[in-house]
């Protein structure tokens, strides 16, 4: 709801907070995943995600989540699907060149990581998004511990 | 400026130590001096005169040509298309390259296709919405951004990958740019954005329209600062501008455009003037002659749509050049003149062949 992603980037230290004490919870399962086997949890936790990111932060579930790294804004909101920043359109008012009456997702993200400690980690250049993990948990990866490789991307700027 | 081993039309030029590219480009932004660039109307033509023709209006006064990629998400002749013409009588181009119409697969393909027909420079964008064009009911792609284009393009030459991993045998040489809009929110964050941009690869930076140099120099002095305009991975920022027609296009074009900032002060400029037109032009002038001074700016890109003919009195007028005739076809040897320039005709004329 976009009421509620725009409050969550306006605590975006918090969820900061959250989100970093949520990560060693979830790695707590790692050993449980395994056993389970995690092709047969991808869909219900994949369910669950979607329920709990899409009401905080409209998530629409691309299956590599940066929110860390955009300020908890999440950038598969921006209509161009934009994943390193603004584009050249935004509106002097702060509004998105596409829907005008929606502030620009990088707007939101750039106040959102002034925020947050690691703020600067919306310096990294992000790769492209791999369509087929469309749709799966980004939280499963967590436990895999595939996630920080992702979110690292591919540059640290000078 | 003249290269002692200027090429036959079409063919490229060694490439320099240090340089990545063959293109005229490059030589002149690596040899410090004002660049000029423009860009050109693609016509809604399949006439390939039509794309020599309104090259030729530009000739002796910019050193690369722009070819838009479906600029404003209007249909016309892509920007390959109009680069490999150009480049087969040997202009210097500039191919953009927008996500919005392609996917990764198209668009590693295309940058193989146009190194091939001799492009050497690569402008990299993201691209306007769909809804700002003759098309809104077509289906927006951006899979992937300018970034993320800029370093898979950029992992194509240095690297010889596709995204894939899988090796190309003879890797694209290309110089490598990004547009910046410093006008437009979030300003605090514009040039740190840039400095990401320069990281994955870009090296000439093309502005947006600008009509309001106080900001460009805020913006050249935050550039400046984060070390972006020194040593070899330095970028060069070429700022873009262009001539107003009148008050009322001014503001149609505020409106319209995307992401173009205009000032108050403009359109008033404009609306006290008694020919708007020639104000647009002087104003254009002024602003190039302002930002030629600001430091860190390495050129101008002139955008002058279907004012074209004014390009060439705005950079004579401001100077720019400092007396530079930048290479044109038949510059140096008549007989290599594009065959649709006006001077072609006359030739034609006298031998009496036409």
């Amino acid at each position: 709801m976009y009421r509620v992603r725009r409050w969550v980037v306006r605590h975006a230290r918090a969820f900061e907070i959250l989100y970093d004490g949520f990560e060693p919870v979830l790695k707590v399962f790692a050993p449980l995943v395994a056993r389970l086997g995690p092709e047969r949890l991808e869909r219900p936790v994949a369910a669950v995600e979607r329920t709990v990111k899409g009401f905080l932060f409209d998530c629409r579930m691309c299956g590599h989540c940066v929110l860390s790294a955009t300020g908890m804004a999440c950038p598969m909101n921006c209509p161009k699907r934009l994943r390193n920043g603004p584009c050249g359109g935004v509106r002097s008012d702060g509004g998105c060149e596409v829907m005008p009456e929606m502030r620009c997702v990088w707007v939101e993200a750039w106040e959102g990581s002034r925020r947050m400690r690691h703020g600067d980690r919306i310096q990294v250049v992000q790769l492209p998004v791999d369509d087929a993990e469309q749709g799966r948990s980004s939280w499963l990866k967590v436990v895999r511990g595939e996630h920080a490789r992702e979110v690292a991307g591919v540059h640290e700027v000078r | 400026m003249k290269f002692d081993d200027e090429p036959v039309p079409g063919y490229s030029l060694p490439i320099l130590p240090g340089h990545v590219s063959p293109g005229r480009l490059e030589r002149v932004l690596r040899a410090g001096r004002f660049a000029v660039t423009t860009e050109i109307d693609p016509p809604d033509s399949a006439d390939p005169a039509e794309v020599l023709r309104r090259a030729a209006i530009f000739d002796g006064y910019v050193d690369a040509i722009n070819a838009t990629d479906g600029s404003g998400a209007n249909c016309h002749m892509s920007s390959v298309g109009v680069c490999s013409l150009l480049t087969r009588v040997g202009y210097a181009t500039i191919l953009q390259m927008s996500c919005r119409d392609r996917n990764r697969i198209a668009m590693q393909g295309e940058i193989l296709g146009a190194a091939a027909m001799g492009a050497c420079n690569l402008l990299c964008l993201t691209g306007d919405g769909v809804q700002a064009g003759d098309h809104p009911q077509a289906r927006p792609v951006f899979d992937l951004d300018a970034m993320s284009l800029l370093e898979i393009a950029r992992r194509m030459r240095d690297e010889g990958r596709f995204e894939s991993g899988r090796a190309i045998t003879d890797p694209p040489r290309i110089f490598l740019g990004a547009a910046e809009n410093p006008f437009v929110p979030p300003q605090a964050w514009r040039a740190r954005r840039l400095a990401k941009k320069v990281a994955a690869g870009a090296r000439f930076i093309q502005t947006q329209y600008c009509f309001d140099p106080p900001r460009l120099r805020d913006f050249m002095a935050e550039v400046a600062d984060l070390g972006l305009l020194e040593g070899p991975d330095r970028a060069f920022v070429v700022v873009g501008m262009g001539p107003l027609a009148s008050a009322r296009s001014a503001r149609w074009i505020r409106e319209h455009v995307p992401g173009v900032h205009i000032p108050d002060a403009v359109i008033r400029r404009l609306e006290g003037a008694r020919d708007q037109r020639a104000e647009g032009e002087r104003l254009c002038c002024d602003i190039l002659a302002e930002v030629r001074e600001i430091e860190g700016v390495s050129g101008a890109h002139i955008m002058a749509y279907r004012q074209e003919h004014t390009v060439a009195r705005i950079i004579e007028e401001t100077g720019v050049l400092e007396g530079r005739v930048p290479w044109y076809p038949g510059r140096d040897n008549p007989a290599e003149l594009n065959p649709e320039a006006p001077e072609a005709d006359l030739d034609v004329a006298a031998s009496g062949t036409g």
